[in-house]
């Protein structure tokens, strides 16, 4: 600890914690220093090790996260007895169902996000504003899809959607249960998805949220004559524009990818569709399987991009605890 | 007059307008919740404990369903899907942390925004399109299979074994995303503390690192687990039925492939695996707190 002390004068510190330059600026120079000097018996030895040992775990995981993805690809493009042909890929389009569930996946895409931001942004807002009481029921209320697998939650669904036919059947409502089941657009998988969705939605707003003053913003808005509405859409969403985009990505992301309950309730979407062409043409499943990575990776990389912005927690995409205080 | 009612008026008008109107706005996705989430948990539970006899149409409540669901095959699934949860989240969390720690302690920040933002995109890399890349590259006529003649080698994708390997492709990612702020939390004057009062390595672990780490560990194991343990499209666009998992017993219920009546018992399942998953989260959330406290 000597050592430290006459070179943190001289260190380059900027008015940021004390310890943190005091502390990495030696280490940094005894690391450039003593493979020249060579002067401790001890340090030769042991520094080297832990650079093999992160190189060889880096190594490792790469080529584990590497190798499915490679050899998917030359499993699309490579043919025995035939070669290099990119036919998996080029005979996609006129593929049968191929644009009918992408349209399908697009669509249900679309609605989802929509509900799902109408619902929580309002609720979100107004627990900031209002009613602070209301915010751990509106966090429990959206948190709990968490809990609950995806096919537990179909479960139910099939059995509220038999209680139609069951017991519905002379009323009214029994045409509302046809309609959500339309084959052409099924509102049910909207609803569904919107209830997955809202862990995801909620924490991308909360902390997009949490980074703007909002009560300050609304105060101000309003003590200069602003209607709520013009509150809303001309202060407050301005200022949520990259959380409400990594909220409708991930939505995205999370609908286009979804195969339990579809296939459950017997409706064909994009991820449906691919594992029924699979035993008929496995090379254009895994194809399209590949595209439909790319474009999720694509999707949550302009994510975490966006999210990089004043802690708008770039790492929503996943169950991260990580959030900016 | 005026001076007398105007005040109480604005105060009047301002808590009508901040009070139930912004409680107003909480409402639709309170009634959301409510239906959509709420009406198939109910009737989903209902459904597990209650028996419509056919011919009166009488609904009785009974422990049957679930009693079965807890006997024969569907134990099997269960047990099957805890222990291919359980093995995959241990696998995953020790093989996250090792990799986090390397990302970690290299000082190049390129490496480590590349690798945090390739494991959050793995991370979601779930479902169908996984178990197809895996099919193509170690299925039975899989790119690595043939190359490397794994099939001689007693290597099968369709297992258990297997679908542990596919599992882990994204349990690991999610274990670097949960874990990594926490070995960033471990700031390099502790164990420079330790190594100046003469600790060794080991010693540093056991006395510092482990215990500032353990509830964070603790609680990506169990994210892992509840992760596994709710995956379904892998499993089903992967094995069909040849591993027994409860999601793969559900869906199969679900879809009328056994015999008529099975419903009851696929709700039954579906309270089970609600039972188990919110037993996880009942750990894992008051260890994510306590975490917390070490990650600022």
């Amino acid at each position: 600890m000597a050592a430290m002390t006459p070179t943190t004068p001289t260190t380059p510190t900027t008015p940021t914690t004390p310890t943190t330059p005091a502390t990495r600026y030696p280490r940094l120079r005894e690391d450039t220093r003593e493979p020249d000097t060579g002067a401790p018996v001890r340090t030769p030895a042991r520094r080297p090790r832990p650079r093999i040992w992160r190189g060889a775990v880096l190594a490792l995981a790469g080529a584990y996260f590497l190798i499915p993805l490679i050899a998917s690809f030359v499993f699309t493009v490579h043919v025995p007895g035939r070669g290099i042909t990119f036919e998996a890929y080029t005979e996609l389009l006129s593929a049968d169902g191929f644009t009918e569930s992408l349209l399908l996946s697009l669509g249900l895409a679309a609605a989802t996000i929509a509900l799902s931001l109408l619902l929580a942004v309002p609720a979100l807002v107004a627990v900031r504003i209002g009613s602070p009481r209301l915010r751990p029921v509106v966090e429990v209320m959206c948190m709990l899809p968490l809990v609950v697998p995806p096919i537990a939650l179909v479960t139910g669904i099939t059995t509220v959607l038999r209680w139609g036919p069951d017991h519905l059947s002379r009323t009214p409502l029994y045409q509302t249960f046809i309609a959500v089941q339309h084959e052409k657009f099924p509102v049910v998988l909207v609803l569904a998805y919107t209830v997955l969705a809202l862990p995801f939605v909620h924490r991308s707003l909360d902390a997009g949220l949490r980074a703007i003053d909002v009560p300050t913003l609304v105060e101000a808005a309003r003590s200069c004559g602003a209607s709520w509405p013009y509150v809303v859409l001309r202060v407050l969403l301005p200022n949520l524009r990259a959380s409400l985009a990594g909220a409708a990505f991930l939505t995205l992301a999370l609908v286009l990818g979804e195969f339990t309950i579809a296939s459950l309730l017997g409706f064909q979407p994009f991820a449906v569709w691919i594992v029924s062409i699979s035993g008929a043409q496995a090379r254009m499943s895994v194809a399209v399987s590949i595209l439909s990575l790319l474009i999720t990776w694509l999707l949550l990389i302009a994510l975490s991009r966006a999210g990089t912005t004043p802690s708008t927690a770039g790492a929503a995409p996943a169950t991260t605890s990580r959030k900016e205080p | 007059m005026s001076s007398t009612t105007a005040p109480r008026a604005a105060a009047g008008t301002r808590r009508r307008r901040r009070g139930p109107r912004t409680w107003l706005a909480a409402l639709p996705l309170l009634a959301f919740t409510g239906l959509c989430f709420g009406l198939p948990l109910g009737a989903m539970a209902h459904g597990a404990v209650t028996r419509t006899d056919p011919a009166s149409g009488a609904t009785l409540v009974t422990g049957e369903h679930l009693a079965r669901s807890l006997q024969g095959p569907y134990l099997g699934s269960l047990v099957g899907s805890v222990q291919l949860s359980a093995l995959t989240a241990l696998v995953g969390g020790v093989l996250g942390v090792v990799i986090a720690q390397a990302v970690v302690t290299s000082r190049s920040a390129g490496l480590r925004s590349a690798a945090l933002t390739a494991s959050g995109v793995l991370a979601n890399f779930g479902g169908v399109p996984l178990a197809f890349a895996f099919i193509a590259t170690v299925g039975i006529s899989g790119v690595v299979t043939q190359l490397a003649d794994l099939t001689d080698l007693g290597w099968n994708l369709y297992s258990f074994t297997g679908l542990t390997m596919v599992y882990l492709y994204f349990l690991i990612p999610l274990m670097v995303l949960v874990i990594a702020p926490a070995l960033d939390g471990l700031r390099p004057q502790w164990r420079e503390a330790a190594q100046s009062s003469g600790a060794t390595g080991a010693q540093f672990w056991r006395h510092v690192g482990l215990p500032v780490l353990a509830p964070s560990l603790l609680g990506g194991f169990v994210l892992l687990f509840g992760t596994a343990f709710a995956a379904h499209a892998t499993a089903a666009a992967l094995v069909g039925g040849s591993v027994p998992l409860v999601t793969l017993k559900i869906a199969d219920a679900l879809s009328g492939n056994v015999l008529t009546g099975q419903e009851n018992v696929a709700l039954a399942l579906g309270l089970d695996m609600i039972l188990i998953a919110a037993l996880v989260m009942a750990v894992y959330l008051p260890l994510q707190r306590r975490s917390a406290r070490w990650l600022r």
